[in-house]
């Protein structure tokens, strides 16, 4: 029987039952979010069971809603069933001032630099990674840039010389 | 007393048996802007530590800020051997969002684009492992097949590297008849040259000894390193978007997915040299059926979706709509559904997927590119942990890491 998101979600509520929220299918993909003390539990889940066998990570990000209290931070994972051909999308949701998410990177050699760039962009601290550093930035920054309150640069500005770029 | 009889080596340096070198960022053999930091004892790699960001430019921060058509740019300079293969990607996710459905023209028209974008960056992959096991010639006699590709992009879209190809919809206007000369002579000249590439490196003993059994990695680890495309295939999975998740009508061409087995440096190399020729075949496929259509659909080059394809420029100038949506799309206030979709491709290197969620605005709210060269150079330390210095080298290029898709 092909996997499909039906069947998903009720392998995953039986296990889960009602922690598991948010199930929606934008444009046909299965997404749902979970407590994120249990991200591990659910990923680990997904990828134990034989007839889930998620076990290919296709991505993980973040993103930020500054608006949600509590829940700023949604690091987002996207799985692959390679053998039934069939993705998913499951979200965990962290306050920004204590990210913690547990690390995917013992599971998915994949995680460790996914987990990094999302750090490095947006400071979820993931527990347990093996070396959580910065990848993309410079190891002095300070700030996570593609958090929403970091500003990209005023259009209109002046003030800039403009023979530094060539344009005197 | 001068500094330099004060020099202060780092610590534990003076009782080291082991040699630290930096290979890159900008090191020929690294064909691309990053660092190896390599633990050697003698020519034998002990540890390896890879350094990636020297060329990261915050495309998903500028993304935010950008109206839907302007993206395009900054897709180009991910994997910038294979740019038209981005532009289409984004395309499709765009268009995927919005609900578009393109005419099977177009269609056929973008899968002519993304196949000839894929043999260039596999040219560039197979002949620089070429240079690497010490034979420059052929890498420089394909260039020139090379040339005809960019010629061809020159003649679709005006630009050649960074190509900024196409638009949601479709093309920005039909292909020229030089278009589906320079096209023909491709189709003509290069098979020829493809199999003296192949004459030089296949089966040379030289080659094949510095390729064989080196840069090897299971299908199981592959797989949790998160590896797609000929790098994944090299090691006998069988996984190609094209034919998992088919976008721009793909499941209308009859190809064949060349595997590996070892997923060493020759199985990547024999993997590629193959797509190669299934790409050929697909152009040629492609190009019939484009012949076959007939009247008004010959001429079809773009769907209609006027709130994000640039109307005629004698249309802008003599008709009242067609100035309102010139207007709103070049200024970008064009408001996009709240949406969150996932699309993904097989680019050059495996599958880039874009990752584009909406809050309605005018610009995406997130927007994030899956790099499969990202994802899969992490294992390049596991990888070559062992092996000699000159096959670290080896194994880089015929990994095809392109700097511009690692940091984007």
């Amino acid at each position: 029987m092909p996997l499909t998101n039906d069947i998903v979600q009720s392998r995953l509520t039986e296990k889960f039952g009602d922690v598991l929220t948010g199930w929606e299918a934008p444009y046909g993909m299965l997404t749902f979010s979970a407590p994120r003390e249990l991200n591990l539990k659910v990923l680990n889940f997904l990828f134990d069971e034989s007839d889930l066998a998620y076990r290919f990570l296709t991505d993980v990000t973040a993103v930020h809603y500054p608006d949600r209290a509590g829940e700023e931070l949604c690091v987002v994972y996207h799985l692959h069933n390679l053998v039934e051909n069939h993705r998913i999308r499951f979200k965990v949701y962290a306050p920004v001032d204590q990210p913690d998410v547990y690390t995917a990177s013992g599971l998915f050699s994949s995680a460790n630099w996914m987990e990094r760039e999302t750090y490095d962009f947006f400071g979820v601290n993931f527990v347990g990674h093996p070396n959580l550093k910065r990848v993309l930035n410079v190891d002095e920054m300070d700030y996570f840039p593609l958090r929403k309150e970091f500003p990209l640069e005023d259009q209109t500005r002046i003030d800039k010389d403009d023979e530094m770029f060539g344009r005197g | 007393m001068s500094d330099h009889n004060n020099i202060k080596l780092p610590e534990g340096s003076i009782g080291k048996t082991t040699t630290t070198l930096n290979l890159g960022p900008t090191h020929p053999a690294t064909h691309g802007v990053f660092q190896n930091i390599l633990e050697l004892d003698g020519e034998r790699i002990v540890k390896a530590e890879a350094t990636v960001g020297y060329i990261h430019r915050a495309f998903e921060k500028i993304a935010e800020r950008r109206p839907l058509y302007q993206i395009t740019t900054l897709t180009d300079r991910l994997n910038y051997c294979s740019a038209p293969i981005n532009n289409m990607g984004w395309h499709l996710t765009v268009e995927k969002m919005l609900g578009v459905k393109t005419p099977k023209r177009v269609d056929y028209l973008r899968v002519i684009v993304m196949e000839l974008a894929r043999i260039t960056d596999h040219l560039i992959c197979t002949s620089i492992v070429g240079v690497d096991a010490g034979a420059f010639t052929g890498f420089l006699y394909v260039m020139q097949y090379r040339e005809l590709v960019y010629e061809i992009y020159e003649e679709i879209c005006g630009a050649r590297l960074t190509t900024n190809m196409g638009r949601v919809g479709g093309f920005e206007r039909n292909f020229s008849a030089a278009v589906w000369e320079k096209l023909e002579k491709f189709l003509k000249e290069y098979p020829k040259a493809q199999r003296e590439l192949e004459a030089l490196l296949v089966r040379n003993r030289i080659f094949y000894e510095r390729t064989r059994g080196t840069g090897a990695i299971s299908a199981e680890r592959a797989l949790n390193y998160g590896f797609t495309g000929p790098n994944l295939r090299a090691t006998g999975v069988d996984y190609d978007v094209r034919v998992h998740e088919p976008y721009s009508s793909y499941e209308d061409f009859n190809f064949q997915i060349p595997v590996g087995t070892t997923g060493d440096n020759h199985d990547r190399f024999m993997v590629r040299t193959e797509e190669i020729w299934q790409s050929l075949s697909i152009i040629e496929q492609a190009y019939q059926k484009i012949q076959s259509f007939k009247g008004a659909e010959a001429d079809v080059y773009h769907a209609d979706v006027p709130e994000y394809y640039l109307p005629a420029k004698d249309d802008v100038y003599t008709k009242m709509e067609a100035l309102i949506w010139h207007f709103k799309i070049v200024m970008g206030e064009t408001d996009i559904p709240p949406a969150e979709v996932y699309q993904a491709v097989e680019g050059g290197n495996g599958e880039l997927g874009y990752y584009l969620i909406s809050d309605g605005g005018r610009s995406p709210y997130r927007l994030h590119f899956r790099r499969p060269c990202f994802i899969y150079y992490q294992a390049y330390e596991e990888i070559v942990r062992g092996s000699m210095l000159s096959d670290a080298v080896i194994t880089m290029s015929s990994l095809n890491l392109i700097a511009g898709e690692m940091d984007a």
